[in-house]
């Protein structure tokens, strides 16, 4: 059984929620027709990507009344889309969620906020400090938001928690226009997604944005790319459009089958490792006092 | 992909090379973009015969269409009838109106009634390329967009006037060096007499950007490439074999002039201050 994956590679408009609302309910219908199983939509769809000062103006709590149209849209197909989430203590955060038969099943908070070059992600937003998995239509999935990506240990952590799937919204801003045909950026990415999903064997689906904010142009690119190493699918750059993927779940055993790398993967050791590093001693001591310490009578 | 890597070399200018079908894309999907988010449909620029202008032209015409360009000519009574001549061959072979507006009167005026040194070129110059960007701005008016045509070079040169030829809404060609624009002019079709002619901004006779800067703009954007775009340090470039002279003349005209990069300063008092921590997108959109 294969399931239909629908990327919306669109242009939201930068602090217009309401009007990005729309588009989305517009891609969502397309995405229906389409008879796609879920919808994803870019980092930040809700919003636009350089908010700046705006972020407050547009932000909201996860629950909150002005989502509800994603929350009723959910009822027929699976949304993800990206916001700027208020949390109850009033912070910021890069989030995108996950809306499955009218419920808000789950929330990444992007985790690693780029503050350097063309990103001033940290003045604006603060940090995630999870990286949960939830059950996606796709399968066990995890949300890695643009540059979470960039971070090994981000697909890893959620390959090693169980995800079959790893989803990648993105605004990504095209940039390096060496000769040789391809964006320094869209080499970078292709890399990434190819590698994660072959040597993590699962898919990656990497959905980016297109359209400008004062002067930067994001490029698009969008694709699919199944634990083989295959590209399902693949958008064009700088243009909008639906992108269509089907994929098979069941390509996850088969390369797993073939290509144990997360069956024979020592997580024990990689924790043993960082727990030395950061001086926190040896997990497997530090269990052991714990348990003794519960059985004392 | 591209897996060679590049190193600074004063004898290997391939590092400069762009894809220039992909840039052409990228250009006109901002001036698209771009105009669109400020409600406008139409755009103004001076065709002064030279590349940069040309180029911009054609990714305008390609954006909007020529009917929603605006081309002006603009010359003063020193500029080189050359510059006619090209700027035509520009609209002819992208398909715009050019029109000629003559600023001799003006500015012969103001410097009569000044009292003003006339024998000083520099202010002639600075003052003719002030009243051009007046002209595209008021012709603008109500519903257009002026669209710069300073190249990367140019702007970190700080070779320009400040409010003149610097000024505008909208710059597609401003992070690409002039070596680059060449490039890009060629595959965009600009006529090949415009792409090789010596580069000038034609405010007195037989002024050329070269002879008035020292050095070449092959030199120049190859430097510079490194320098800024790939982060080397002065001392790093000298090591790599540029010439040292050349890259501390380069490195302190980059930083002169960068006042003509940034919006002017605003002196802070208040809790909330524009350009300081009153930040919005510019391109901020209703909802």
């Amino acid at each position: 059984m294969t399931i239909r994956i629908a990327i919306a590679q669109c242009a939201p408009a930068i602090g217009a929620f309401k009007r990005n609302m729309e588009l989305h309910i517009d891609w969502i219908a397309r995405a229906k027709r389409e008879r796609a199983d879920l919808v994803v939509f870019p980092e930040l769809s809700l919003t636009g990507y350089y908010v700046k000062d705006l972020a407050g103006d547009v932000a909201c709590a996860a629950d909150d009344r002005c989502l509800e149209p994603l929350v009723a849209a959910s009822r027929e197909i699976d949304v993800m889309a990206g916001f700027v989430e208020r949390s109850a203590d009033a912070r910021l955060h890069i989030a995108e969620g996950y809306w499955h038969q009218g419920r808000l099943v789950h929330v990444h908070r992007k985790v690693y906020l780029p503050t350097y070059g063309i990103f001033d992600d940290g003045r604006y937003f603060g940090a995630g400090e999870r990286f949960e998995t939830f059950e996606s239509a796709a399968g066990r999935a995890g949300i890695a938001i643009c540059e979470d990506l960039w971070h090994v240990s981000v697909p890893y952590l959620y390959a090693a928690g169980g995800a079959s799937v790893v989803f990648c919204p993105s605004a990504s801003p095209g940039r390096g226009v060496a000769e040789g045909g391809d964006l320094g950026t869209a080499e970078s990415c292709r890399l990434m997604d190819r590698f994660y999903a072959q040597y993590l064997t699962v898919y990656v689906v990497f959905a980016n944005r297109v359209g400008h904010e004062d002067g930067i142009g994001f490029w698009g690119g969008s694709e699919v790319v199944a634990p083989d190493g295959t590209v399902v699918a693949r958008a064009g750059e700088f243009e909008e459009q639906l992108l269509v993927a089907d994929i098979d779940p069941a390509l996850v055993a088969r390369e797993r089958a073939r290509n144990p790398l997360l069956r024979d993967e020592r997580e024990d050791l990689v924790l043993r490792t960082l727990s030395a590093r950061l001086g926190l001693g040896s997990p497997r001591e530090r269990d052991t006092r714990a348990n003794e310490g519960l059985r004392r009578p | 992909m591209n897996e060679r890597a590049i190193r600074p070399d004063p004898r290997d200018p391939s590092p400069l090379r762009i894809d220039e079908a992909l840039v052409r894309k990228m250009l006109v999907g901002f001036l698209r973009d771009e105009t669109a988010k400020a409600r406008v449909r139409r755009v103004v620029l001076g065709v002064s015969g030279g590349v940069d202008s040309a180029v911009v032209a054609a990714l305008a015409v390609e954006a909007f269409g020529a009917e929603n360009v605006l081309a002006l000519y603009t010359p003063y009574r020193t500029s080189s009838r050359h510059s006619r001549t090209d700027a035509r061959a520009v609209a002819e072979r992208f398909g715009f109106a050019l029109e000629e507006v003559p600023i001799t009167a003006q500015v012969d005026a103001y410097f009569a009634e000044a009292g003003g040194d006339v024998a000083d070129r520099i202010r002639i110059g600075n003052k003719a390329a002030r009243e051009r960007k007046s002209i595209e701005y008021d012709r603008s008016w109500p519903d257009g967009l002026v669209l710069g045509t300073s190249n990367k070079t140019e702007l970190l040169l700080g070779y320009g006037t400040q409010f003149g030829d610097m000024a505008c809404a909208l710059n597609p060609v401003g992070d690409l060096y002039k070596t680059q624009l060449r490039e890009l002019a060629a595959h965009l079709d600009v006529p090949r007499r415009i792409i090789d002619k010596a580069p000038t901004a034609d405010l007195w006779v037989d002024q050329t950007d070269e002879g008035e800067l020292g050095f070449t703009y092959a030199d120049a954007d190859l430097l510079l490439y490194h320098m800024v775009d790939r982060r080397l340090r002065p001392d790093e470039l000298i090591a790599a074999g540029f010439d040292a002279d050349l890259v501390r003349r380069i490195r302190e005209r980059v930083r002169r002039s960068h006042y003509k990069r940034v919006m002017p300063l605003i002196a802070k008092v208040s809790l909330r201050t524009i350009g300081h921590d009153f930040l919005y997108p510019r391109d901020w959109e209703e909802d």
